[in-house]
């Protein structure tokens, strides 16, 4: 959260200078300026994932080097998961939290001839940026352990495809359809990429219990050092 | 009382309770020791009350849970196992101070958001008597550093009031003081705030209940703290107080004046704290020399330390609980008296033991609370506050400042995990805090604004 937090820091600020120096009445301007900063936004977002996970990986190999077995007690996918929820989350209320507190005082939705449907459409919104940030951040991870500089440059660009349909908003049919449709198969992209499969799927519907010798090592006691 | 004198011989043993944030290289034994001692590290500082002089609490944490780990070096089975569990509770330990800190600000934001009362300028404390009220941008921001010169020299002063008076051991002068001002704390401040937060909400109450109400919370509260009580409500209390406390310093202190005194304070914790000459860091040394524990009030502690060996931590913790002490907090008013009561009280209890003295050799796997200073807590939601109160109607800058702080005690704790004395917890945090504070309320808020208008997602 805080490095997401810090990255949208930069990019007002580049946006804001950018605002300053420029002239204020020129309304397209200005909007081309809003896209830029938002471009500039999403880019910047993206590095400090990069530089996230550089951390976690540095961070994993100090944890894996003092600790007994020589693996580190959270694994990767799941430092990939938190990193990626924890964006989403931070994004999400950052994006909802003032229309939130707006939405419980007096007023009416819309009635300068914007969208009545404001509120709605932005919480739906949010639930699927929540829900994107969470999926690109264990795609993200898994591309740069992997070394998949494709995968990394898709997921840069649904990021910066998902925020410029946000563009089109008061058309809603072309914005959340699509950004939903999006969300749907990243998700399913992250799914698999973490090693989900349809066979697992299964399995964990129907709570059965693994007969697994991998049990030994969740419980206190402790796996014998092969010496 | 035999655990206790093992416990008390143990002084070879490099007992780092510095400033709050120790970690205690305590050997196995000593737990309690150290672990009091670690909780000396926070005394009070603050002392900006409205009559009384208001001792803060160490803005230290003390954290009394590694046993001698220090560097990972592969030198035995059994340090690599002490650095895992060091680094284990060390992450429990962020957490559990985590959970503290978030409730303390959510209180005051909570409060700030809704009663009107705290927001409104009504005068101004007598240690900033400068106004704000002025017509040019520079003779406003001259009064605000002479507002923060004069605070912080009342804030020096007493401590080195509070320290020259544990020097010389007037210890019944320091406990009497300590009770004047939870007693104010208690009763006077949850008084007012109780009565805003009725008037905010439109309820009628009559006086027999409210004062019925209030006897309970203040006497309660005072036995809680100063004496013993179940760990939890030790903890409420404390994190209450400290709400209170902030909540009177976001009212009075003028604008300009709260954002210089936060930079001057952690300026000066810092200072105290590392300094060899410092306040705080004679005050945990002459603690030291006499074995005493510092100041158990004043502190906010997270789980608690036992002095015996207990078998199994888990149950320890539940049942170190009746043991724990550092409740007193009798805040920030003037308290930096290593209170006297509280060493008689630790010697009281160390005869009591839930389980009889076991074996030893587990006590590396007995759990020692971290510690952090109440001042830390008060300072903290004062910039949460101020921050929810001062920027334009806006959530983000509080999210933000909220994060930053809770990040800055993170890398305060860790720097704690690395160096292994006592550290001061406000500098960091408090540096970002206000460097997100400025940042989001001038660069942040009106890109978000513009972006949300057109309902936009980055």
């Amino acid at each position: 959260a805080f490095f997401w937090l810090v990255s949208l820091l930069l990019a007002s600020l580049v946006w804001f200078v950018s605002v300053r120096l420029s002239d204020r009445g020129d309304a397209r301007l200005q909007h081309g300026l809003l896209v830029f900063g938002a471009a500039v936004s999403v880019l910047l977002q993206e590095l400090f994932r990069f530089a996230y996970f550089k951390l976690l990986k540095k961070a994993d190999e100090g944890l894996a080097t003092i600790s007994e077995d020589g693996r580190s007690p959270i694994s990767l996918r799941q430092m990939a998961y938190v990193s990626g929820l924890s964006f989403g989350i931070i994004s999400g209320i950052f994006s909802v939290i003032n229309i939130l507190a707006d939405s419980i005082g007096p007023g009416t939705v819309g009635i300068h001839g914007d969208s009545p449907y404001y509120f709605i459409t932005s919480a739906f919104l949010t639930m699927a940026l929540v829900l994107l940030h969470t999926f690109w951040g264990v795609i993200f991870f898994d591309a740069c352990e992997k070394r998949r500089y494709g995968c990394l440059g898709l997921v840069v660009a649904s990021h910066l495809l998902t925020s410029g349909l946000t563009f089109l908003n008061p058309r809603y049919e072309a914005s959340l359809g699509p950004i939903f449709i999006i969300t749907l198969c990243t998700g399913l992209w992250a799914f698999v990429t973490a090693g989900g499969s349809f066979r697992s799927l299964l399995k964990c519907l129907s709570c059965k219990q693994e007969d697994n010798s991998r049990v030994m090592t969740y419980s206190a006691l402790r796996v014998p050092c092969e010496d | 009382m035999i655990t206790f004198m093992n416990n008390s011989d143990s002084e070879e043993e490099p007992c780092n309770e510095r400033t709050s944030l120790m970690s205690a290289e305590s050997p196995p034994v000593p737990s309690y020791q150290d672990g009091l001692q670690a909780s000396q590290a926070g005394e009070a500082q603050a002392h900006r009350k409205r009559r009384t002089g208001s001792s803060r609490s160490p803005n230290n944490i003390a954290d009394g849970e590694m046993s001698d780990s220090g560097v990972p070096v592969r030198e035995g089975a059994l340090e690599n196992e002490e650095e895992e569990l060091t680094l284990k509770y060390g992450a429990k330990h962020v957490i559990m101070l985590f959970v503290p800190v978030t409730l303390c600000m959510i209180v005051v934001v909570a409060t700030i958001k809704s009663v009107r009362f705290y927001t409104e300028k009504n005068g101004q404390l007598i240690y900033t008597p400068f106004t704000e009220d002025t017509p040019s941008v520079g003779q406003r921001l001259l009064n605000s550093v002479l507002n923060t010169i004069i605070m912080i020299s009342v804030i020096v002063v007493m401590t080195v009031f509070l320290v020259l008076l544990y020097k010389y051991r007037c210890y019944k002068f320091i406990h009497g003081w300590l009770i004047l001002s939870s007693l104010m704390l208690l009763f006077l401040f949850t008084y007012i705030y109780l009565g805003e937060v009725l008037k905010t909400y439109n309820v009628a109450m009559d006086y027999p209940t409210l004062f019925l109400i209030i006897w309970n919370f203040g006497a309660v509260g005072m036995i809680c703290i100063h004496w013993k009580g179940p760990l939890q409500l030790q903890q409420a209390y404390l994190i209450m107080i400290s709400a209170l406390m902030a909540l009177v310093f976001i009212k009075y202190l003028p604008e300009w004046s709260a954002w210089v005194i936060l930079g001057a304070i952690s300026i000066y914790d810092l200072m105290a704290v590392l300094c060899p000459k410092g306040p705080l860091r004679m005050l945990v040394e002459t603690a030291q020399e006499r074995n005493e524990p510092i100041f158990p009030a004043l502190i906010y502690s997270s789980a608690m330390i036992w002095t015996v060996g207990m078998a199994k931590p888990d149950t320890a913790a539940r049942r170190s609980s009746q043991q724990a002490w550092d409740a007193a907090e009798d805040g920030r008013e003037n308290h930096r008296s290593p209170s006297h009561a509280d060493s008689q009280m630790s010697e009281a209890r160390s005869p009591v033991p839930s389980r009889p003295i076991t074996s030893f050799e587990e006590l590396e796997e007995e759990e020692r609370g971290v510690k952090l200073g109440l001042g830390d807590f008060i300072f903290y939601s004062v910039l949460v506050g101020k921050a929810a109160a001062t920027a334009s109607g806006d959530w983000n800058t509080t999210l933000a400042c909220f994060v930053a702080i809770l990040i800055g005690l993170c890398l305060t704790l860790l720097l704690l995990a690395v160096f292994k004395k006592a550290l001061p917890a406000l500098p960091i945090s408090i540096t970002f805090g206000l460097i997100f504070y400025f940042s989001t309320d001038n660069l942040v808020r009106p890109f978000m604004d513009t972006l949300a208008s057109h309902q936009l997602y980055i």
